[in-house]
């Protein structure tokens, strides 16, 4: 009876550990996480690759009227150029948002919540084991190069909860990427 | 605050009761067993007896693997049953371990999932020795290509942990091939790869675990007239049955994959299941295009259709399933194009 006594004890001890737990204010308020995945995804570089470059006097500029829309639809890319054999191995489109590599041809994705091109859909869980495992969706067949995902996969829940408020926020644009291209020697190759 | 007090105490409790029945914690995920054979699958350090308890079992829809031969078992605590109030989410014990054995003439791996004292499942790979003689923990990131003669193509792949929860956590339990419509009494005959419904592994279905208590609350219709997919033909059935053990654990309408609105996972609860399957593939353009494919499934194409042309292919970035699997299930594929072939043009919506 002792013993059972204690353990009621005990566990009512730890149930208002849970409970004061539970009272505790949340993490991250919506402006703050809005204004830390801003700047994540700032410095992060996704703006690289995501967002299209376009020729200005000044030179190649992020076109911020297809902010992180990924790849645009309307620029179909011919087939890759083949490489000479040595170090020289990838190429890129002038947008930055296509690459051919050994592992076939890459197009930048579409994070702009628009919900049939983009990451609309999406849950924080989706986009956060997508980084974390480097496969479409946390389960689908794996994201390429140029995306950095062994560098990225270390960001922490949170601040990849932060990345995707702020994508979400961002302007919606309607741009379906393609898919991505398998390398042209196992193109032809279903069994 | 009721409820927090409430986890509180549950929380305390589970505790006590699983260090009181050697039940795993959390915790305890990096500590692994290095070893099979202290898993608590065998009796016997020689790994050729089954420890008192274990049960083996055999899915009506078996998961391709590349042609493996695969056995199956489950133990549960001592004392515990599995809770089916949910019919297609069954609440297994804490301490609840299950085993997949694969072998190409000779064993190659061993899975091992174990549900922890927090309710959480963690997941284990055991490569089998040359001689047979051991089973060791893998690495948790797996292994790629393993040399294995007599696997398809001479090279088997072991999965790390992040694949075996791509495919497991996916799904409303991560228990794939246990459940009511996989151990249902009235199996398909025609469902490929599967073991013959007449054999004792075949046995251990609804009825049996329900009749040694280890199942309970099963809903009692289901003992009385067994889950059975609502197809419109034989060929249909079985499809849409491999369709479930191959693909529903990812796509399906409940787990993380249910945004992309694509449900091939049948549910014993419902006699709508089949038909709810046909409406998000029939017709409905996919997000992934391939040459001479757009929608998901076209009615009497199947060359048109991605799921088929996917399901047939092993190029990384096309193929389904994407973890696995290195070889096309030819017995499947001709399943899959007969029944494609065999669906109406226009499908009722």
């Amino acid at each position: 009876m002792y013993s059972l006594k204690m353990f009621v004890r005990i566990a009512l001890v730890v149930a208002a550990s849970f409970a004061r737990a539970g009272e505790q204010p949340a993490p991250a308020a919506g402006s703050e996480a809005l204004a830390r995945g801003k700047y994540l995804v700032t410095v992060a570089g996704c703006n690289d690759c995501h967002t299209p470059l376009k020729m200005t006097p000044e030179g190649p500029r992020p076109d911020m009227d297809r902010m992180l829309s990924g790849h645009p639809e309307s620029l179909e890319m011919p087939p890759a150029p083949k490489m000479p054999e040595g170090p020289w191995q990838n190429a890129f489109a002038a947008t930055n948002t296509a690459w051919s590599g050994p592992w076939g041809v890459s197009f930048t994705a579409n994070l702009t919540p628009d919900r049939e091109t983009g990451l609309g859909k999406w849950t924080v869980r989706n986009f956060t084991e997508t980084i974390r495992t480097g496969r479409h969706l946390g389960r689908g067949r794996e994201i390429l190069p140029p995306m950095p995902i062994p560098m990225y996969k270390n960001f922490t829940d949170e601040d990849l909860a932060a990345i995707f408020t702020y994508l979400q926020s961002i302007p919606t644009v309607k741009n379906r990427v393609p898919d991505p291209r398998p390398p042209a020697a196992l193109a032809s190759v279903t069994k | 605050m009721p409820r927090a007090i409430l986890h509180g105490s549950l929380a305390l409790l589970w505790l006590a009761v699983g260090c009181a029945h050697g039940i795993a914690r959390a915790s305890e995920a990096t500590a692994l067993p290095e070893h099979l054979r202290d898993t608590g699958l065998y009796a016997d350090v020689s790994m050729s007896q089954l420890q008192p308890g274990v049960l083996p079992f055999s899915p009506q829809y078996p998961l391709w693997s590349d042609g493996a031969t695969k056995r199956r078992w489950i133990k549960l605590p001592a004392g515990t049953s599995i809770d089916a109030t949910q019919p297609d989410a069954w609440d297994f014990p804490r301490g609840t371990k299950l085993w997949k054995e694969f072998s190409h003439a000779g064993r190659v791996e061993t899975r091992f999932i174990e549900r922890v004292v927090d309710g959480s499942w963690r997941y284990a790979s055991y490569v089998w020795s040359a001689d047979g003689h051991d089973a060791v923990l893998a690495p948790a990131t797996g292994i790629r290509d393993l040399p294995v003669p007599s696997a398809p193509g001479a090279r088997y792949s072991i999965p790390g942990q992040d694949d075996c929860r791509a495919c497991h956590e996916g799904a409303p339990v991560p228990v794939l091939g246990f459940s009511a419509l996989q151990l249902s009494p009235d199996r398909d005959r025609q469902a490929p790869h599967a073991d013959a419904a007449d054999s004792a592994l075949s046995r251990m279905d609804l009825r049996t675990l329900a009749s040694r208590g280890l199942l309970v609350h099963l809903p009692s219709e289901l003992l009385v007239s067994p889950p059975r997919i609502a197809a419109a033909n034989p060929t249909e059935r079985a499809a849409l049955g491999y369709l479930h053990a191959n693909c529903g654990h990812c796509h399906n309408d409940e787990g993380p994959l249910a945004v992309l609105e694509m449900s091939l996972a049948q549910r014993v609860g419902t006699k709508e299941s089949a038909g709810s399957v046909l409406r998000s593939i029939a017709s409905v353009p996919g997000q992934f295009r391939m040459a001479g494919g757009t929608a998901r499934l076209a009615p009497g194409h199947p060359d048109a259709s991605v799921i088929a042309l996917r399901m047939r292919s092993r190029e990384p970035l096309q193929q389904m399933p994407p973890l696995g699997t290195s070889e096309v299930d030819f017995e499947a594929m001709s399943l899959i194009a007969r029944w494609i072939e065999s669906l109406p043009i226009h499908q009722p919506k």
